[in-house]
């Protein structure tokens, strides 16, 4: 298993990328993950990360039918915040791991 | 997965020529994740691939009951004997049954994939000779359908470094 540093703060990460332990999460180091993914984090987008490690934590899956049901944001802002992959992204970004939903 | 691919997909171009219910959503679920992987995606429905954008026709779509030898009995997993396909009604409830199967996992109805599709910059074509055929009118498609296309546009269309052609 390898370890990264964002902002000060050593975090587990599996081979790519992705964090091994949500809790090691803070709001700084995912500007730092987000800043690696060329990604300027502002306030909506922290609210669409807090969503998606609310709905990770309770143990629910992610899906991309399931963010545009959300109220949080709808698709289309979601590929723009998020622009190429976007679950993949956001996940990466939110500490949690890669979601494995084909749809 | 972490090794670098030297030749990545940049575009999938995938043609969807059949109506049921398993034909429309594999494009669908392929189209979609495309899209979702960052990929630029082209869904372009022909003949029987109609079922899947005509307003009036995509609301239900059917899977067939009767010529399906991989058809078994939910629950049971045994195969289902093909002359209780004639029984009617049957097409009708085992297709509303996959319907619901999907959406418990989240799959969506068509126009809410489409919607989906088009938000992450996906594009959804009809063919025009099939639309000649089937005596379908432009007005008559979904609203996330772009356009309608010749073969030769289409290929058009697909062209590119890193293109795809995938026929289901």
């Amino acid at each position: 298993m390898a370890t990264k540093n964002y902002a000060g703060v050593t975090v587990d990460v599996n081979e790519e990328g992705y964090f091994t332990d949500p809790g090691q999460w803070t709001k700084e180091v995912a500007a730092e993950i987000a800043k690696e993914e060329g990604i300027d984090l502002t306030d909506k987008h922290l609210e669409v990360l807090d969503y998606l490690r609310t709905k990770f934590i309770s143990g629910e899956a992610l899906s991309i039918r399931g963010i545009n049901k959300s109220g949080v944001v709808d698709v289309k802002t979601f590929y723009q915040l998020f622009p190429g992959a976007p679950l993949k992204k956001s996940t990466k970004i939110a500490g949690i791991p890669k979601p494995s939903s084909c749809v | 997965m972490s090794e670098e691919n030297k030749y990545p997909i940049k575009k999938v171009n995938i043609i969807c020529a059949k109506g049921t219910i398993e034909d429309i959503y594999a494009a669908l679920v392929m189209g979609n994740g495309a899209v979702m992987e960052g990929i630029e995606m082209n869904l372009f429905f022909t003949f029987f691939g109609l079922e899947g954008i005509v307003k009036k026709w995509m609301k239900k779509p059917h899977t067939a009951v009767i010529g399906n030898p991989a058809m078994r009995m939910p629950g049971l997993g045994t195969r289902m004997p093909t002359w209780l396909g004639i029984i009617p009604g049957l097409e009708a409830m085992v297709s509303g049954m996959m319907r619901k199967q999907m959406d418990d996992l989240d799959v969506p109805p068509i126009e809410e994939f489409f919607e989906l599709i088009t938000a992450g910059g996906g594009k959804i074509f009809a063919c025009k000779l099939a639309m000649d055929m089937f005596k379908i009118k432009e007005e008559e498609l979904s609203g996330h359908v772009s356009g309608v296309l010749t073969v030769g546009e289409f290929y058009e269309l697909s062209g590119g470094e890193g293109s795809q052609i995938i026929f289901t």
